[in-house]
């Protein structure tokens, strides 16, 4: 339990499948404009990942090898379908504003990345907090990003006025930049580089040692 | 890296060609089923939205179009009224209540839907139904905006729109698309605001009555044309046809020139 325990607090923040991993980032710059997408996006991935992760763990043993990733890839593409769905049927404003992200859930490497190494090989319990591990080390992220998003490109959280703009009489001057995918691309940058930098053990050795290669020549 | 590694992963080959395809099947029912109930259960819902957000952009579309105040303003604001048309011989029905009748759902009932002839279908639609409610904005007995409800087949989904024409019954007020699936970033950009807001002036017959207008590749020039938008050629062809399809004779042509010649 404790083992499990760690597997899921490990997905947080050491092993966090967006700043550690680098997966899932093209639905992380997509969705982040406003905290809201970023939400809904982040409970459609986990419920995804987890339901996807519980079925397969299950299904391990009679899943054929020869096919396996066509099977995972149906029981993934049938989850966001029915996910899609229900947000079309009761979140309709927000399921517009994801558009076709919510779909693209299907090709996150997230999803498949933790069927195909963890749940074919363990039982349903440890793959279920895996996946709830890495479902809310992805949404952490995007809550981040999305916050800071909407925070300084709009003055708002989740609608709500926190820093009054300009334009509205007064004093923040918002910055349209952040509401532009790149934005989301430095910001997953800088977090990556000080998780990086504060945690030594996450450094990598480099390939090549320029001054060790010319003396050589 | 994962603790909870208890078993190697099997080696491929290692089954039956039955036990794969058993699985591979089973696997293939229960998804299907699983999705085919969710959209099942849920397309009355999605369906509640889809009309009031095709509500909200008409009444947003109203208060765009031009002069539209004005007349709502002298003369009531019941001066927007809804008929019934027979669309092939473009007279009015009295005997159907107009604000409920469901185009959609009449030309998919092959009860009441009206086949196209396979030469005049260039929107792509198959059949039709029999009838039509358009809005006539009247100012003194007079026609002042007609609102037509048009649908065609654009590069991956259905299109459709409703198109207001000025009193003259060639010049286009608005174009609005109320329903489209079409490439998001390509083709999808025919709901943008920009985009439609192109074609408020246009015309959409020549002198001769001929109906010539089109989406082009590119900068439009002159008053028959709109400017396409690039990576996005078939979803403005579709568009063309369909204009082409619902002006002409299959479509409200019978109405537009019996509203031209007689009046109300």
């Amino acid at each position: 339990m404790a083992k499990a325990l760690s597997q899921f607090t490990r997905q947080l923040v050491a092993q966090n499948p967006v700043t550690h991993q680098i997966l899932g980032v093209c639905s992380a710059l997509a969705v982040t404009t406003s905290l809201d997408t970023a939400l809904m996006m982040s409970a459609a991935l986990t419920a995804v990942i987890c339901l996807s992760s519980a079925i397969i763990s299950f299904l391990r043993h009679h899943i054929p090898q020869a096919i396996r990733l066509i099977v995972q890839i149906t029981i993934i593409a049938s989850l966001v379908i029915v996910i899609d769905e229900l947000m079309r049927a009761f979140a309709f404003e927000l399921s517009r504003a994801l558009s076709v992200y919510v779909g693209l859930i299907v090709t996150n490497c997230l999803v498949l990345g933790r069927a195909e190494a963890f749940a074919m090989r363990n039982p349903v319990a440890p793959s279920l907090l895996d996946a709830l591990g890495n479902g809310i080390g992805y949404s952490l992220i995007l809550i981040i990003v999305g916050s800071i998003r909407e925070l300084l490109g709009h003055g708002t959280l989740l609608g709500i006025t926190i820093l009054p703009i300009v334009a509205d009489g007064g004093w923040f001057q918002p910055l349209s930049f952040m509401q532009l995918a790149p934005a989301a691309f430095f910001i997953i940058g800088l977090m990556v580089w000080s998780i990086r930098s504060l945690d030594l053990s996450e450094a990598e050795i480099a390939e090549y040692d320029l001054q060790g290669e010319r003396s050589q020549g | 890296m994962d603790e909870h590694q208890t078993a190697a992963p099997r080696p491929p080959g290692g089954e039956s060609p039955a036990k794969i395809m058993t699985v591979s099947f089973l696997v293939a029912l229960a998804c299907s089923l699983v999705v085919s109930a969710a959209a099942i259960w849920l397309e009355p819902r999605q369906q509640a939205h889809l009309e009031a957000e095709r509500a909200a952009r008409m009444a947003a579309m109203l208060d765009t179009l031009p002069g539209m105040a004005d007349v709502l303003a002298e003369s009531g604001a019941d001066s927007l009224n809804t008929y019934l048309v027979d669309l092939s011989t473009g007279q009015f029905i009295d005997d159907v209540p107009p604000d409920t009748y469901d185009m959609t759902a009449a030309a998919n009932d092959p009860e009441t839907a009206v086949a196209i002839p396979a030469n005049l279908d260039i929107a792509g639609l198959r059949q039709r139904a029999p009838l039509a409610p358009v809005h006539i904005l009247e100012s003194d007995g007079d026609v002042a905006l007609v609102i037509l409800p048009v649908s065609g087949t654009g590069y991956q989904s259905r299109i459709e729109a409703l198109l207001a024409l000025e009193a003259d019954l060639t010049t286009i007020a608005a174009l609005t698309i109320t329903a489209q699936a079409e490439t998001a970033g390509l083709g999808a950009r025919i709901e943008d605001a920009d985009w439609q807001a192109l074609w408020p002036g246009r015309q959409v017959a020549d002198a001769s009555g001929q109906i010539v207008i089109e989406v082009v590749r590119g900068q439009a020039s002159g008053p028959y044309e709109v400017d396409g938008i690039s990576g996005a050629t078939r979803t403005g062809n579709g568009i063309t046809n369909m204009l082409h399809y619902w002006l002409g004779e299959d479509g409200f042509g019978p109405f537009l020139s019996r509203l031209r010649d007689e009046g109300l």
